[in-house]
């Protein structure tokens, strides 16, 4: 049943991004590739973390483009460059499209079946680049009251930058791959109610992925709170 | 000139190397006490002098317990057991109550051990005052045995007291003590030899082992005093206690544990001082500190162990540093971006068949602040954990501050990059961030112990806002921060390595 839904959900993203016209990086000649094998499409309106915390429920915005090293100086202008209306701001819809440049991008409500986020399936199931990318990362966390002296605590492959509620709160900085817990914010609160997680992760070559959660007081990993992404507009 | 500037120089060495500050000059100290977290210890003297320290790191002398005893002597009955002097003493809080045992010899072999019981060590408590106690142990200078330097162990397992006693005539001895008394439980029976060879016995427990440390050698010839700690194990607090090559100490036997080194000749006396959350130390008298004129001082040094063995630790020194989490591997940097030591190159030619060999480059010089500091902004930068890569922002000069107090065995440090004035601080939020200048400030002075294990426990002196103890901890792989002292993981436990 799981295996039927995850190729049902890849197909359903080859054929939308072949009507939006997503593959004309890869051409229009360019081969229909399996689903991503480690990535669904959220069922249910609500999630909750998994039992070590980690947030599986994301929005995703297909890669753009990028160059340069992974320095810090580097990745700062690269996320603080301008790529679309609002970027720093947006709580996207499923199935919304943005305009990059010359590309139309279309985030994606994604459910991970593991720990962390594989942005190389995400890509590579959409015939998009892998390598030399960024990618806008977006989710909500709903907490049941307010909570102090919480820290997000991530994960990235390559370069990322994170904010909570607009703020500013991790960047690490070189290629470096994917470890539980490698950045973690200073102490911070989540207010009653949702929260919102963003992201921007940056790759140079081969594998790319995330994985995020959300730490207590004492380090321990939280999972009472939901993760809720808005209604998708498809 | 160069004279001088060598004088100099000789004196700011030997400046860091003192053990503790004020007044501490002691021979013969008991084990150290903390009482409403004031220091105390005792010693060899007229009425056994007192010294106290607000910190465990300056001391001053506040009198004498003998002051405080009614006639202001030993009894009558101890001194018709052994004599008129008062030695080495060594002290136990047991039942809301001080049991301060001490040696009052004669004419050697024969002395007895006396007890002092008080409530209070505050001398400025109403409640201050010494109960003579009588005999507890002694020798009739015929026996083979010299009833002097008392050494005392509350067993953690049961609760038991136990009372080593004896200086070369003969054995060093084992009775058992009434917790609720202060004297031999059983009277009757035969003190229990358990070593020879030495003398300042005193026992230690930790992990289902009993340790016996003595102190072999000779006292009390400054410089010439050949004093040194030695120690022996057992499985039962009766011995027999063999050292690491199975020679029971009643042959003869012992292990090292601390002999002359540096500027301190002839270490004795060893008294455990566990300051809760895994961080011990041990206090000893030097009989000769060369930088106080050759005098007999007090110290305190971490203790750590190995192999079922404690191990006497250094107090930190300065240095230039990495500063690695042993939790995360990762090192302790100014987050500014890096540059590549001898900056960006190549891995060099590799020649090819029939090619000669590429001869290397020069060697690159080390990396300094002044060569790449430049781009690092001004103000205050926050810190953080990164792969070592030998750079200047990962390295870290270790300075004692003179005038800023300290802690048992050592001044605090402020902690900066090296070659810069760039100081790590407390933050008021409970994280760490790099000041762009040491001001003094109390939460950017740092105390550094060794821990059990030969890590380090690194914490401010204070946190703004807050009176908890915080310790610099590892919440990531990339993150630094304050956090309580764990002392079941690696997170609170760092490494100081030469850079």
């Amino acid at each position: 049943m799981h295996t039927h839904r995850t190729f049902a959900f890849g197909f359903l993203l080859t054929l939308l991004a072949c009507s939006t016209g997503l593959l004309a990086a890869g051409g229009p000649q360019a081969p229909l590739r399996p689903p991503a094998p480690t990535l669904t499409r959220p069922a249910s309106s609500a999630t909750a973390p998994d039992a070590s915390g980690f947030l599986r429920r994301w929005l995703v915005l297909e890669p753009i483009r990028t160059t340069g090293p992974l320095t810090d100086s580097a990745v700062r202008a690269a996320v603080t460059a301008d790529y679309f209306p609002d970027q720093l701001t947006t709580i996207p819809h499923d199935g919304d499209t943005v305009r990059a440049g010359d590309t139309g991008l279309t985030w994606h409500a994604l459910d991970t079946t593991h720990y962390n986020v594989n942005l190389y399936h995400f890509a590579y199931a959409l015939n998009r680049p892998t390598s030399n990318v960024l990618f806008w990362a977006v989710t909500v966390v709903n907490a049941p009251r307010e909570l102090s002296g919480v820290r997000l605590a991530i994960g990235s492959n390559a370069a990322s930058v994170w904010w909570v509620n607009g703020e500013e709160v991790i960047g690490l900085y070189n290629d470096r791959q994917t470890v539980i817990d490698d950045g973690v914010s200073n102490r911070l609160t989540l207010k009653r109610g949702p929260n919102v997680i963003r992201a921007a992760i940056i790759n140079a070559g081969g594998a790319t992925d995330f994985c995020a959660r959300l730490l207590d007081a004492d380090d321990r990993p939280i999972t009472a709170i939901t993760v809720e992404l808005p209604a998708g507009r498809r | 000139m160069t004279f001088r500037l060598t004088v100099v120089i000789a004196l700011l060495l030997a400046a860091s190397l003192l053990a503790l500050d004020g007044q501490p000059g002691v021979h013969d100290p008991s084990t150290i006490v903390v009482d409403h977290g004031k220091y105390y210890v005792f010693g060899t003297g007229v009425g056994l002098p007192v010294s106290m320290s607000d910190d465990g790191w300056t001391w001053r002398r506040v009198g004498s317990l003998m002051s405080a005893v009614p006639g202001g002597r030993p009894g009558p009955d101890v001194i018709a057991r052994g004599g008129n002097n008062t030695w080495a003493p060594d002290v136990v809080h047991v039942g809301g109550k001080y049991f301060v045992y001490y040696a009052a010899p004669g004419t050697q072999p024969k002395a007895a051990i006396g007890l002092l019981v008080g409530r209070t060590l505050d001398p400025a408590s109403p409640d201050y005052t010494w109960v003579d106690a009588g005999p507890v142990v002694w020798s009739d200078g015929e026996e083979d045995c010299n009833a002097i330097d008392p050494g005392v162990l509350r067993d953690p397992t049961d609760g038991r007291l136990w009372l080593t006693y004896g200086s070369y005539f003969g054995y060093i001895r084992l009775v058992e003590l009434d917790p609720d008394t202060g004297k031999r439980l059983y009277p009757a029976r035969q003190p229990l030899n358990v070593a020879i060879n030495g003398e300042a016995s005193v026992m230690i427990y930790r992990d289902g082992w009993y340790y016996l440390l003595v102190t072999h050698g000779s006292c009390c010839a400054g410089a010439n005093s050949s004093y040194n700690i030695r120690m022996g194990r057992s499985r039962k607090v009766t011995g027999p206690f063999l050292d690491n090559m199975g020679v029971d100490m009643l042959q003869g036997g012992g292990k090292l544990f601390l002999g002359s080194g540096g500027r301190f000749i002839g270490p004795g006396h060893f008294g455990l001082l566990d300051l809760g959350d895994g961080v011990q130390k041990f206090s000893c008298h030097y009989e000769a500190d060369l930088d106080r004129g050759g005098i007999s001082v007090l110290d305190i040094r971490p203790l750590f162990w190995r192999d079922g063995w404690p191990v006497a630790g250094e107090n930190f020194t300065e240095g230039t540093y990495e500063i690695e989490s042993a939790r995360t591997g990762t090192a302790l940097e100014l987050a500014v971006e890096g540059v590549p030591v001898g900056g960006p190159r190549g891995r060099g030619g590799r020649g090819g068949p029939g090619q000669a060999p590429v001869p290397p480059p020069p060697p690159i010089p080390e990396q300094t602040a002044v060569q790449v500091s430049a781009r690092w902004p001004a103000g205050v930068v926050a810190v953080r954990l990164s792969p070592y890569m030998v750079q200047a922002q990962q390295k870290w000069r270790v300075t004692r501050v003179a005038s800023g107090g300290g802690y048992p065995g050592s001044p605090y440090f402020k902690i900066t990059i090296d070659g810069t004035d760039r100081a790590l601080t407390a933050t008021a939020t409970g994280e760490l961030a790099a000041v762009p200048a040491f001001t003094g400030a109390p939460e950017q002075l740092w105390r550094i112990d060794q821990l059990a294990d030969g890590t380090y426990r690194v914490m401010p002196r204070v946190v703004p806002d807050t009176t908890v103890p915080l310790a610099l901890s590892a919440v990531g792989s990339s993150k630094p921060t304050l956090a309580r002292f764990r002392p079941d993981g690696d997170r609170e436990r760092w490494l100081f390595r030469q850079p």
